[in-house]
């Protein structure tokens, strides 16, 4: 991947806004969802991508079982030409948050017939590696809910995955602003996904901007090294050579 | 049904929605029907995805459940 940003396209307000968005991202790769032709809807927006040559990444989003992301993720390839697949298997309407059980059923299944998998999963070490094991591609940590802008609840898993991953980790989902990306990278993820922080935001373009920077800098701070945590402080200017003041006497 | 017994129209549902079209129709014929461009279109019939080659060689049977889907913006 050319980028380490990947653009969601739910919420995009228009096809010219998106257009204009993949500009200023500079992303190399962007999600759809898959849904019943619209006769009366307008389309597009894969002229769109392929316009900015950025590559199609169906997902599996409002599944809710193995099988119908299955069918989904068979339906995308079909309709796009790409064995990539997002994979999400959803566990709950409120909080959007990945059923593990049918996730993982429905990346082994994927896997075995030659699929790209990547994965939406929960902030859990365990479950990633148990991806991995199935033989997906990379995996999606959230950093919190679907679009809920809440950054990332726990920056601890989401390491602990960095680390312990062998394919590339995404965090994925809860992205509020562009700190949230910057951490993501800083923990060691490889890269991150933004939909809603974007697109709902209230000026996509310049955020989208914003987001590309923010990978950036994460990504090049994390090879920098960062300084370890101190308790007290400890003086940048040097504690030699300070001058006297002569006392009142 | 016509008198000799053979099926001449079909009630299936396309996307969710009951129709009826004439015994032989073909799964092609439907995509046309639906979309100005079978371009990242994909079709799934009673839960299988029918691959774009056979979608002139597959006839529609009583009851078939049709998707047709493309891409939304989405993720």
């Amino acid at each position: 991947m050319a980028s380490r940003l990947i653009l969601g396209t739910g919420g995009i307000p228009s096809l010219d806004v998106l257009d204009a968005v993949l500009e200023a991202s500079a992303t190399s790769l962007a999600t759809v969802a898959v849904r019943r032709v619209d006769p009366a809807a307008a389309g597009g927006i894969l002229d769109v991508l392929r316009r900015r040559a950025v590559d199609v990444l169906p997902n599996t989003a409002g599944c809710f079982t193995a099988a119908e992301a299955v069918l989904t993720a068979k339906l995308a390839r079909q309709a796009f030409g790409t064995d990539w697949v997002k994979l999400e298997v959803i566990g709950d309407e409120d909080t959007l948050l990945p059923d593990a059980v049918e996730l993982l059923g429905a990346a082994e299944q994927l896997c075995d017939e030659g699929f790209v998998v990547l994965p939406y999963t929960n902030d859990d070490p365990v479950l990633a590696r148990r991806l991995e094991q199935a033989g997906c591609a990379a995996v999606m940590p959230l950093g919190s809910p679907i679009g809920s802008g809440l950054g990332i609840r726990n920056p601890h898993n989401i390491a602990l995955i960095a680390e312990s991953c062998s394919v590339p980790v995404i965090l994925d989902a809860g992205i509020g602003t562009a700190s949230d990306a910057a951490l993501a990278m800083e923990l060691g993820c490889d890269g991150v996904m933004v939909a809603t922080a974007i697109t709902r935001c209230r000026q996509p373009v310049r955020m989208a901007a914003a987001m590309r920077s923010a990978v950036e800098a994460g990504y090049e701070a994390r090879r920098a090294g960062r300084i370890p945590r101190r308790w007290s402080a400890r003086a940048s200017s040097p504690v030699a050579g300070t001058i006297a003041v002569p006392g009142p006497d | 049904m016509s008198g000799d017994g053979t099926v001449t129209e079909l009630r299936i549902e396309v996307n969710g929605r009951r129709c009826t079209v004439s015994a032989g129709t073909t799964v092609a014929a439907v995509v046309a029907q639906w979309c100005d461009s079978p371009d990242g279109i994909a079709v799934a019939r009673n839960g299988e995805v029918v691959p774009r080659s056979a979608w002139p060689t597959t006839d529609l049977d009583h009851d078939d459940h049709v998707e047709i889907v493309t891409a939304a913006a989405g993720g």
